[in-house]
Order: C-alpha cells, then structure tokens, then sequence
C-alpha cells in the first residue's frame, strides 16, 4: 500500500505537486452521471447552448471530487479529509485542461490547510481550502 | 436639481428606491432558518457500484476507496466512500423533479423572479464531514435556508446570494456530514456595449424636406396645391388629381392608434426588444408609421388615443413618436 504523507515532514509554505486535468467530453458527461447529476448543461451540448452556456460544463460535485483526489494524490490513503470549500469561478469546458496548484497555508497538530487552485485557459475555474488530518 | 416627470427630485426617487429595498430585504429574511421540505432518503444505501463509478471517472487511485486489504490497513479499517462525494447519494437521478411545489424555497424563488432575479449562479460549496460514510450506510439529507444576503452588485450582475445549508444523516439519526451552497440570483447585467445609432432613414429629393422639418422640432403633413389633400409619406404626385404642385401644414399632434405590431426577430442592435410599432391615425386624416414612448407592448390597444411628440434620435436624425394618453 501507497504510504501516507506524515504531518512530521509537512510545513506551512510547502507546494503540492501539480495536476493537469485534460477536460474531455466523457470525462465531463461521465463524471456528471457518475454524481447522478442529469442537467442537460452537464450533457447535452445544444441545451447547454440554447441556455446560454458556451457547451456543456463540468458540474460541482465533479469539482469537489477532484479538490478531494488532489490532496490524497499527495497525502496518501490514510489523509482524512475534514472539510473542502470550493469557490467557483470560469466554467471547465471540454477540451480545455484544468491545472491544479496548491500549497499548505496552516498546520494544526496533524491537520493542514490546504489551499487549492484549479485554473483553465478562461481562469481560475475554482479555488479550494481544504482541511486534512495528515498520518 | 434634477426633475423626474412625476415630479420627484432625483434624490427623491433614490430614496424610494432605497426603501423598497429594504422592505424586500426584510420579506426575504422571512425565510432565513425555514427548512424546506421533508428530510430527503437516500435512493440506495452507499455502494461499491456507485463509488466505483466516480473513482474511476476522475481518476482517483487512493484504494481505500475499493481496495478492502488496503482499507483494512487504513484508519478506517474498511472501505469508505470519497468523503467528496457526500451530495451524489442523495442526488435524485434522471427523474425530473417537479418545480410547482409550494413550499418556502419555492416562494422565495418566486418573490426573486418577481424582482427580475431570473439567472442563478453557484458560487460557493463548503462541505464539512463528520465521519466518513461506508457501504451500507442509509444516508437522508435535509435542507434549511440558512442565510440571504442584501442585494449585490457583481460581475455577472444584481442579486441576492441565497445559501442553503444541507446535513447528511445516517439510519441512526447522527449526522455524518453538512454543506453549505451558495447561489446567486441576479438580474442579468445589461450589456455595456452602446447601442448603435438608428438605422437612417433613406432620404431622396422627395421626403428630405420632411425630415429637415423634424430635425427642427416640427411634424409636417404634404398638402396638395391643387385639390388640398394631405397625404403622407411624402411623395411627388398626388394621388387624387396628379398634382405635383405642394406644400405642407404642420401636425398638431394627436391622434390613435389605427394598428401595431411588436417585433421579435430580427433583432437590429439599435433598439430594444420586444420593439412595438405603430400605425398611428392623425386627427388631420392622414397615417403615420412611429414608435410608441414609455410603452410597453400590454399597454397598446387600437383606437387608444396618443399624442405625437418629436425626439432627437442622435445628430442628423429626429422621428415622431407616440405617448399615450392617459
């Protein structure tokens, strides 16, 4: 098994390695659907437009799902995620690539503070904290 | 000092304005802290299938999530669902969910709408887990208004942030989980770009003459000079006995309307939609095409009597427009 990241070996200031998301289609609908979110604007590119959308976009869950994958990407299995707030920002459309950043802004004991950044070609597609209890 | 037609000052009208904010304000606080509906079951308890579903979808290897060795060795000491993944058990699928109910979410919405709030905007989701869920779990949710800002200003345009609070509880009655979702409703921003300038009118030899006269503030009416008939739009042989002799009276400026209709499509940028347009009866018998003023399509009704009024469109243009009389 993976070995978790120990609170020991973590400081505030200290980046979390990047992740580059290639925003498909599937990757969109499929996500949609796997969170049971069935809005046409997560699917169907001509309701989305005639909605006033560019084409279909990712949905929320999708997005705090992702925020979620990012910390134990780094921090491993045993990482237990105590909070994610999400501010949300530029639409994720397909074909696009949503990169994510993030640093430790606070540490508590075990518990760090991570701030989170999903950006693609339009901006800032959402910026994340998330409170983690570290091994 | 500023003077609206009503006879307000500027200041005055800002007043009211203020005020009538703040009463709507007070309404909306009416539903602070109103839970809306009956607590929410879960359609399926949390299972391997769905979370299986998402994992793989967003690409999350952690194996805590499906792998039951590693789980056994985690903290957790058996499988658990991504705790992100909280909203997904209680969503309610493909089946469209009805929007007439009548309960406090619904009529706020409705006292929004009623205000031009129209477009709705996510704008924030806070999430805080009390405990990882597992497979079997029996998860329900339910949902209060928990807060409704004064209006806003923001880039997308005028409205109130609605938040709603959700708590996610298991079969025993503890909560696992709660969320925190943030809305916008607002009012579309209005379009920065200016409007072009009216299309202008295609003017020759025969009707410049009429709109030279308009530029200066005056409606005129071409009257034949051999048998008196006025007639309108200006041409140069009268209808009636061949004429080409003319001159002209001027309006005084009443009349009703004969017919109109209200344009959709096509959409030219220099004016604004739904765009009525008048055939208006002059008292002195004559018809004229304009545009009604502070009208809206509901108010027009053939035979309404108006009075003609000309405005300065922009530099080298003024037309006649219709008020209606009261």
């Amino acid at each position: 098994m993976k070995t978790s990241l120990s609170h020991s070996k973590v400081k505030v200031g200290d980046q979390l390695p990047g992740l580059d998301i290639p925003l498909t289609r599937t990757l969109i609908v499929a996500t949609a659907i796997a969170t049971r979110d069935y809005q046409e604007v997560h699917h169907d590119p001509g309701l989305a437009v005639e909605r006033g959308s560019k084409d279909i976009i990712m949905n929320i869950l999708t997005t705090n799902s992702f925020v979620g994958r990012y910390v134990t990407d780094w921090a491993g299995p045993d990482a237990l995620i105590k909070s994610v707030k999400v501010r949300l920002g530029a639409p994720n459309y397909p074909g696009d690539t949503m990169k994510m950043t993030g640093s430790v802004t606070a540490m508590e004991g075990k518990v760090a503070t991570i701030a989170i950044r999903g950006a693609n070609a339009l901006g800032d597609h959402v910026n994340a904290t998330v409170e983690v209890e570290l091994s | 000092m500023a003077i609206t037609r009503e006879g307000m000052t500027v200041s005055q009208v800002q007043q009211e304005l203020d005020a009538d904010k703040r009463v709507f304000y007070e309404q909306l606080q009416g539903f602070v802290g109103l839970q809306i509906g009956p607590p929410q079951p879960a359609p399926d308890e949390v299972n391997i299938p769905m979370i299986r579903h998402l994992v793989e979808a967003v690409g999350d290897e952690n194996p805590i999530y499906l792998d039951e060795t590693a789980a056994r060795a985690s903290r957790h000491s058996e499988i658990v669902a991504p705790p992100t993944m909280l909203q997904a058990w209680v969503m309610h699928g493909i089946t469209p969910r009805s929007n007439e109910g009548d309960g406090p979410y619904e009529q706020m919405n409705r006292l929004l709408f009623s205000k031009g709030f129209t477009s709705v905007v996510a704008t924030n989701c806070e999430q805080v887990y009390d405990r990882y869920v597992k497979p079997g779990d029996r998860l329900s949710m339910t949902t209060t208004i928990d807060s409704i800002s004064e209006e806003k200003t923001t880039g997308l345009g005028t409205g109130h942030f609605v938040t709603t609070r959700q708590d996610y509880w298991d079969a025993n009655g503890n909560r696992v989980g709660s969320m925190l979702f943030r809305i916008i409703r607002f009012r579309p921003a209005a379009k920065s770009k200016p409007k072009p300038p009216r299309p202008a009118p295609a003017t020759t030899h025969d009707n410049s003459w009429w709109f030279d006269a308009l530029k200066e503030g005056k409606l005129l009416i071409q009257r034949c000079k051999g048998c008196g008939e006025l007639r309108n739009p200006p041409h140069p042989m009268c209808a009636s006995c061949r004429s080409t002799e003319w001159d002209s009276i001027e309006a005084k400026g009443t009349g009703s309307i004969h017919s109109y209709v209200v344009t959709h499509y096509p959409v030219v940028p220099s004016f604004d939609y739904p765009l009525p347009i008048l055939l208006v009866d002059l008292d002195e018998g004559v018809r004229m095409v304009m545009n009604p003023i502070d009208a809206t399509p509901e108010d027009l009704q053939i035979g309404r009597k108006v009075t003609v009024e000309v405005h300065k469109c922009d530099a080298d243009l003024s037309l006649p427009f219709a008020r209606l009389a009261k």
